[in-house]
């Protein structure tokens, strides 16, 4: 019987049973343990599983992401959270130069089975510095696998593969996303390797991923009132990509729109765009599209914030555009 | 203002049976040479890259080292040719990864900064200055909630006390409470910085301290001295009494690596710390009390030159990973055991 639930409850739900499951498997990061989670991820944990197993962490990105590597290293299977992508910035330097190169640099002698949570996105007016969608960034690096639930489903299912994975998994959680409710089918069970189509359509192909697929979907529902039938792509995995799902859609469509909140310039759309033209061009009936966020420091002011973004608004006048 | 000049050279009884005297010895002269060699064969094109010398250190490395056992966990940085022979790497397989070879420690993927060592549990040879901090807590982390009996040695020289890394490094291990020894060598440079010329407080035992983490000092010229500090610090991790800062003032005789010019420090300091040179200083004093002879020295320095030369031979006669393989090791292959 497929259920209802929304997004944090999938997610939590998918962490308990990790936690269940393998006593390797424990949460550390800034208040997961005694304050529940910053948006209540592991309310309750604390309690059931103690603090050693959910574990309260200083202000030290650096220090406790690079000790969750050691954890992992040392036999354990850390699920780090990472407050927001923002402050994984702060972490950067034990992702990249550590987790991501260990295994190559250590000639294949040891890998990292670490999972690494954090909150990206804009769209609750918190400003420049809380509003980052950097996942692109990651997916430019080889050694470790991005992952972007944008469904229940997704949200549900993508903890235990990215947890029986031997190497580090990024995973972007939006938090536009974070109320949404919707049914988690009987098999929520989700394979991290692949994209899903989530919308079927001949016109035109919308990919997307993490906070931008309601959006699109929303602009799909205004372009069938049109006559128009979108596909909708949900890439989920950000590195590496489906490019089989994304060229299938497309040379399906013979037309595409990318929508990624990321900034323009050197987006991850840009990469999906670059795909698209090595491997399906002569499909194509029109340049390739894409909605991004306005190179611009995302502003407080919600008019603003609101310009700044990918809205549905924006994909149906991309598509319309490009429809002629 | 800190002084640079060196302390009189380590003098004193040698508290250890003239075996392991000379095996610890045994151990820096095995440094001493493959050093020497591999700064030659960087001279002849053979090692590319950048590398680091240890020739000055070793009585810190084979000090800590020895007085550490097999199911501990060793971090170091890329200064680690040393710590990697003495924890028992292969001379070979060190020198055949400087030249890049697929028989190397890591298939010629590492290089002289990162030298790995599963069989060992050497974590790696790290080049981001602190680095390896982090992942020696978490190593300490994960031997304390899995009940194993491990201690890990962070190595990493002052400059690294300079970065965040060291201290938020140090603040969880202490209240974490875990079996991580911080292991700083001291050399007195953070590359061509003089610390006094980095530093506030130059006193690093002071830095642990406001951590709650006991600190303890050692002549790092002094094998002798190394090893007991190392031994007693490894003790109280060891009976889970927490983490320890453990601070060896060394120096580097040679450059920081083999593009330095030396413009930030003058000859005669350096000359003047040879004079406490740990291989000699360390020989004359077992030679006073009777635990080796001039014979016995010189058959020693021959076996290392001879691990040495086998060692370059094998280098040489090693292969390069095909270019079809490039994209190896990346992520771990499906099936991987």
């Amino acid at each position: 019987m497929s259920r209802r639930l929304n997004y944090r409850e999938a997610m939590r739900e998918a962490m308990h049973e990790a936690l269940v499951a393998d006593p390797r498997v424990f949460l550390m990061g800034e208040d997961v343990g005694m304050y529940g989670g910053t948006y209540a991820f592991s309310k309750g944990f604390f309690d059931e599983f103690g603090p050693e197993r959910i574990r309260d962490t200083p202000l030290s990105e650096l220090g406790f992401v690079g000790a969750a590597i050691g954890a992992a290293l040392g036999g354990m299977r850390p699920i780090v959270e990472v407050m927001t992508v923002n402050f994984s910035l702060l972490a950067l330097d034990q992702i990249v130069n550590t987790a991501a190169a260990y295994r190559h640099m250590s000639g294949g002698q040891f890998s990292v089975p670490l999972v690494i949570r954090m909150t990206t996105g804009a769209g609750r007016q918190l400003a420049a510095q809380h509003s980052h969608s950097l996942e692109g960034w990651y997916a430019h690096i080889p050694g470790i696998r991005v992952l972007a639930p944008a469904t229940i489903e997704d949200a549900r299912g993508m903890l235990a593969p990215a947890l029986a994975d031997p190497d580090p998994v990024v995973i972007f959680e939006h938090a536009g996303l974070f109320n949404m409710e919707g049914e988690l089918p009987d098999d929520w069970t989700v394979d991290i390797r692949s994209a899903k189509v989530r919308r079927v359509g001949t016109d035109v192909a919308i990919i997307t991923h993490g906070g931008s697929l309601p959006k699109a979907m929303q602009a799909a529902e205004q372009l069938a009132a049109a006559g128009i039938e979108a596909e909708v792509v949900n890439l989920r995995v950000l590195r590496p990509l489906d490019t089989a799902t994304i060229t299938a859609s497309v040379a399906k469509c013979h037309r595409a729109v990318v929508v990624d909140e990321g900034w323009r310039t050197g987006s991850l759309a840009a990469e999906v765009m670059a795909r698209i033209m090595e491997n399906v061009f002569f499909e194509l009936d029109a340049p390739v599209a894409r909605v991004c966020s306005e190179e611009v420091p995302i502003p407080y002011a919600r008019h603003l914030e609101e310009a700044a973004l990918p809205q549905p608004e924006k994909i149906v006048a991309a598509v319309k555009r490009m429809l002629g | 203002m800190i002084d640079h000049h060196a302390a009189p050279p380590p003098a004193g009884p040698v508290p250890w049976d003239k075996d392991f005297a000379l095996r610890l010895l045994a151990d820096m002269v095995r440094i001493r040479r493959m050093e020497e060699k591999s700064a030659e064969m960087y001279g002849a094109g053979k090692i590319r890259g950048f590398l680091h010398l240890y020739i000055g250190e070793e009585a810190t490395a084979v000090g800590a080292l020895h007085a550490l056992s097999p199911e501990d966990n060793i971090v170091a940085t890329y200064r680690e040719h040393g710590h990697a022979l003495v924890r028992g790497l292969d001379m070979a397989a060190i020198m055949a990864e400087m030249y890049g070879k697929r028989e190397g420690c890591a298939h010629g993927r590492g290089g002289s900064m990162h030298l790995f060592d599963r069989a060992t549990r050497l974590f790696g040879g790290n080049a981001i200055v602190g680095g390896g901090l982090p992942l020696a807590v978490g190593l300490g982390l994960a031997a304390k909630m899995q009940n194993e009996n491990r201690v890990t040695a962070c190595f990493f020289g002052d400059g690294a006390v300079a970065e965040g890394a060291f201290h938020e490094s140090l603040n969880l291990a202490a209240l974490w409470k875990l079996p991580v020894l911080f292991c700083c060598e001291n050399n007195l440079y953070g590359m061509g910085t003089a610390i006094e010329r980095s530093e506030s407080q130059t006193d690093l035992c002071v830095k642990a301290a406001s951590y709650n983490m006991p600190a303890l000092r050692a002549d790092g010229m002094d094998i002798v001295a190394v090893h007991k500090t190392t031994q007693d610090a490894v003790t109280r991790a060891r009976a889970g009494q927490g983490p320890m800062f453990v601070e060896y003032q060394t120096y580097r005789f040679r450059a920081h690596s083999m593009f330095d010019a030396e413009l930030y420090r003058q000859k005669a300091e350096v000359e003047e710390w040879k004079t406490r040179g740990p291989i000699h200083t360390f020989s004359a004093r077992l030679k006073a009390e009777g635990k080796l002879t001039e014979a016995e020295f010189l058959a020693m320095d021959a076996a290392a030159n001879a691990e040495v030369d086998a060692a370059v031979a094998f280098a040489e006669a090693g292969t390069w990973e095909p270019v079809e393989d490039l994209l190896r090791e990346v992520m771990t292959p499906e099936n991987a055991p």
